[in-house]
């Protein structure tokens, strides 16, 4: 087939790895945005105490007085329907969204990868098994069941992070089994075999470490995915409850002020946003860096 | 190709009943025992046994189960409580309207996403790319709920575009009453010769369907691009350049032929994930179908309609894959030919 | 000279791959491309068809098409030689016809694309698939039911059909079974001596070069280091490099046929 030179034009050397990932980092100024973004909102989650103005209304406090007070100095983002600071809620907001993320992500890997591994490798019937409860998890959208899930049980942000979690954990499965089957399915595999090394050892120095690559890509584009399945569940009620900010829940709240009081619903929302969007942009860009099959197309 | 047919309708009936165990999985997975809700919180000992006896719990499970795999093939889903109708009749009435919008909002996002993406892969890395690139990103991570709120302050009370709420508007109940034949409004309007109504309905959707058709634009956008942008390294694009054929051939029939195959399945998901989206829409724009019923059923713990929309939405899911696989399978002949 | 080239030059940026003085090739004439890989034997054929950009490169100097400047020729009007006066033939058969594709809805494509109207098109098409002796059904096939060496006939009837003047045959045999590169070989000579077609045959393979060609070019570093009659160079090489290439074949036979 007829290609370019395998060589990137310039120079005929592999280059350094530090300009090699700087050339990377410039071919693709969305994910260093994406980047940026998502380190400055983990920033303003740790930080959240400090930077609140009114870190008290994250909590239970109510001001009767101010109630549906448009944006100001004082309030940059208005008040709710009790009197509390938006600014303040949705600062203390980003501490709730990408922490549920991590956990369900966790969980979902925990359940998932295990699962993966071993109908990818053990094969057979195992693999048949695994594959059929995997088709059937999946037969269900995403957020429905974890909709499902969420309704039956008592509603709380423990109870959300384990409907999600749930729900989430097949994707992973079928991800890692697929990756599992092709390096067991592999000459080097099959020798390690006969020369009497152990199954676990194959799994773990061999097995793992190939597939997890296509893992990691696709965990960091699953972020945005969870943080938008928390905040609709909670704007369903079945997640956060008062007074957590949990930004979906405060746009359900606002809803029914919205045409008078806009503040209420446009800023936890923007914030759900920029959030999801932060984060699936640096997930795009991971996966654009670690995709084996880049193809550099002028 | 029938055995391939076949083999894909086998392991679709084998899913189906996997989802009907699953769902009786998760209405048994309430705490509490639903005797004792039933019976009410002043029941004796004996009144909570005798409502076991009544609602069935005293048998095993397996028999439990079987009564309501039974059940669930028969048609009887249960009660719906918050409507106290037979939640399968419910959502019979319910589903048309949702599946029109959804499959409007499919439209939508194709006619927008396939040349967007087209456009990408064509001179990717310049600024167009760029911006449709962070744009379909920008439409997968959307919030619908918030968009469907921002929309309608903005297109409906603020410029007064659009219409508020509704299917349609009410005045048209007395004027051009709908006559229902399919149930499917944007149908039986048409077929009734009931323009108005049908435009009333048209104008009705616009909002909910593009909100909807959000992610799905934004998904088949990048899907595109990057499946055209992987093809264009094979060998045979350079033959068809050989051939003289000019780059919006190259592009648009042969590289994007295979790229409908992903595409394809890429729909099939996002039919699903957007059939549930109206659950977080339709209620915002009073449209009645699934996500306003299920929205209902939300507020008042209606177990048994919640479950039966889920069931229902997950066999519907299940059949959108299967004809999709089939239809992967006749346009791609390397799927049926393995 | 059908095709002459003279001072070609393609680069990648600075660097540059294609370097050729001359080179032509005459009406029924098969001019071998000989060399290794990396000497950039293929990149001379995409500069050719005006492709170059298509991977990043630049082209300068000229190609000259029965008098006709390529270089200076539109997109447009470079489509239209394509395939209609050059044709092009690519090493790996099974890769480059579109796998969703019916192979005969390719040939069609192409025909009428330059000017046929149907029944035209499938007549030629029909006409040049007997004369590659295969049977016009295989059109209604996916490349993934045809095997290498028919798919390398396909793609010389679709040359056939054109009525190409030139065949650009990059590596087309080094994919092929021994006796199915025999097959593909004796095509190639039919298209030199019925249809009178230039055809430049690129391989890196001296023994096939030797065998089939009437002219040898010797390529390596993107330059042509010796270019003469077959039985000249393969008996009496003058540069080093054609001397490492006979040497690495087996047993060679100089201008001896089959």
């Amino acid at each position: 087939m007829i290609e370019a030179p395998s060589t990137v034009p310039a120079a005929g050397a592999r280059l350094p790895r530090g300009q090699r990932l700087r050339q990377g980092l410039a071919a693709n100024p969305l994910m260093v945005a994406g980047g940026v973004m998502s380190a400055l909102i983990v920033v303003i989650a740790l930080l959240a105490p400090l930077l609140a103005p009114f870190p008290a209304d994250a909590g239970s406090a109510t001001h009767p007085f101010m109630v549906l007070r448009p944006p100001s100095a004082q309030h940059w983002f208005g008040t709710d329907n009790v009197g509390r600071d938006i600014y303040s809620r949705v600062l203390y907001g980003a501490r709730i969204s990408p922490l549920i993320a991590v956990v369900v992500l966790v969980l979902a890997c925990a359940i998932g990868v295990p699962l993966g591994v071993a109908a990818g490798y053990f094969g057979g019937w195992l693999d048949e098994a695994i594959m059929r409860v995997t088709d059937i998890f999946l037969a269900f959208p995403s957020l429905l069941l974890a909709l499902a899930l969420a309704e039956v049980l008592p509603p709380s942000l423990i109870t959300l992070t384990i409907a999600i979690a749930v729900t989430w954990w097949p994707w992973y499965t079928r991800l890692i089994r697929g990756q599992a089957a092709s390096v067991a399915g592999r000459p080097y595999v099959e020798s390690c075999r006969a020369l009497g090394i152990s199954r676990t050892w194959i799994i773990f120095r061999h097995i793992l470490p190939n597939s997890l690559t296509p893992l990691i890509v696709q965990v960091s584009l699953d972020v945005g995915g969870v943080i938008l399945t928390t905040s609709a569940l909670s704007f369903l009620g079945l997640g956060a409850q008062d007074p957590t900010p949990e930004w979906g829940l405060m746009v359900a709240e606002g809803q029914n002020y919205f045409t008078t009081a806009w503040w209420v619903v446009t800023f936890p929302g923007l914030a759900i946003l920029v959030t999801a969007f932060a984060f699936t942009l640096l997930g795009d860009g991971l996966r654009d860096l670690l995709d084996p099959k880049r193809t550099f197309l002028r | 190709m029938t055995v391939y047919v076949a083999r894909r309708v086998a392991l679709a009936a084998l899913v189906v009943a996997g989802v009907i165990v699953l769902t009786f999985v998760i209405a048994h997975v309430v705490p509490g025992d639903p005797a004792a809700t039933w019976a009410g919180p002043h029941a004796s000992a004996a009144q909570v046994a005798a409502a076991r006896r009544y609602l069935g719990l005293d048998r095993p499970p397996a028999v439990q189960l079987l009564s309501y795999f039974g059940g669930i093939l028969t048609g009887n889903w249960g009660i719906a409580i918050h409507t106290h109708r037979p939640v399968l009749s419910d959502l019979a009435v319910a589903a048309p309207a949702s599946l029109e919008l959804v499959t409007a909002a499919m439209i939508i996002a194709l006619v927008v996403a396939v040349p967007l993406g087209l456009i990408s892969a064509r001179w990717p890395g310049r600024a167009g790319d760029q911006v449709i690139r962070a744009g379909s990103i920008l439409g997968v991570s959307m919030p619908i709920f918030w968009m469907a709120l921002i929309f309608q302050l903005v297109f409906t009370q603020r410029l007064h575009l659009l219409p508020v709420a509704g299917e349609y508007s009410p005045n048209l109940l007395f004027t051009h009453p709908l006559t229902r034949l399919t149930g499917f409004g944007l149908i039986d309007a048409p077929l009734t010769g009931n323009w108005p109504m049908f435009g009333s309905i048209c104008a009705h959707m616009v909002l909910p369907a593009v909100v909807i058709a959000a992610y799905p634009a934004g998904l088949i956008t990048r899907m595109v691009r990057a499946q055209v942008l992987d093809t264009l390294g094979d060998a045979h694009v350079q033959m068809v350049r050989a051939l003289g054929f000019g780059e919006r051939a190259v592009f648009g029939r042969f590289a994007m032929k295979l790229s409908w195959n992903p595409v394809l399945a890429a729909i099939a998901l996002v039919f699903g994930y957007s059939l549930v989206n109206t659950f977080l829409v339709e209620a915002i724009f009073d449209w009645p179908g699934l996500g306003s019923y299920a929205t209902d059923a939300i507020a008042t713990l209606d177990t048994p309609a919640i479950l039966g929309v889920t069931l229902f939405i997950a066999l519907v899911y299940v059949v959108v894959n299967l004809i999709v696989d089939l239809i992967q399978a006749a346009i791609d002949p390397r799927i049926r030919l393995r | 000279m059908r095709l002459s080239i003279t001072g070609l030059q393609v680069s990648f940026g600075e660097q540059r791959v294609v370097r050729i003085a001359e080179l032509g090739i005459a009406e029924a004439e098969i001019v071998g491309l000989a060399g290794d890989s990396g000497s950039g034997k293929s990149m001379t054929t995409l500069a050719v068809l005006g492709l170059a950009h298509t991977v990043g490169a630049r082209v300068s100097g000229s190609i000259r098409l029965d008098g006709t400047e390529l270089t200076k020729l539109s997109q447009r009007e470079m489509r239209e030689v394509r395939g209609s006066r050059i044709a092009a033939i690519f090493q790996s058969p099974a890769m480059a016809f579109n796998p969703v594709f019916r192979v005969g809805s390719v040939v069609h494509r192409a025909l009428r694309l330059h000017g046929m109207s149907r029944a035209q098109a499938a007549d030629a098409a029909a006409r040049a698939m007997r004369q590659v002796l295969l049977s016009p059904s295989l059109l209604d096939r996916y490349p993934s039911q045809l095997s290498g060496g028919q798919l390398q006939r396909v793609a010389i009837a679709l040359a056939l059909a054109l009525r190409a003047e030139v065949l650009l045959a990059d590596e087309p045999t080094s994919a092929l079974d021994v006796t199915v590169q025999a097959e593909v070989l004796e095509l190639l000579r039919e298209l030199r001596d019925r249809e009178r077609m230039s055809v430049l045959f690129i391989s890196h393979d001296l023994a096939v070069v030797a065998e089939l060609c009437d002219r040898v070019a010797i390529m390596a570093d993107g330059a042509i280091v010796e270019q003469g009659p077959t039985s000249q160079v393969v008996t009496a090489p003058r540069s080093p490099q054609a001397a490492e290439l006979l040497a690495a074949v087996p047993r060679l036979q100089p201008g001896a046929g089959r």
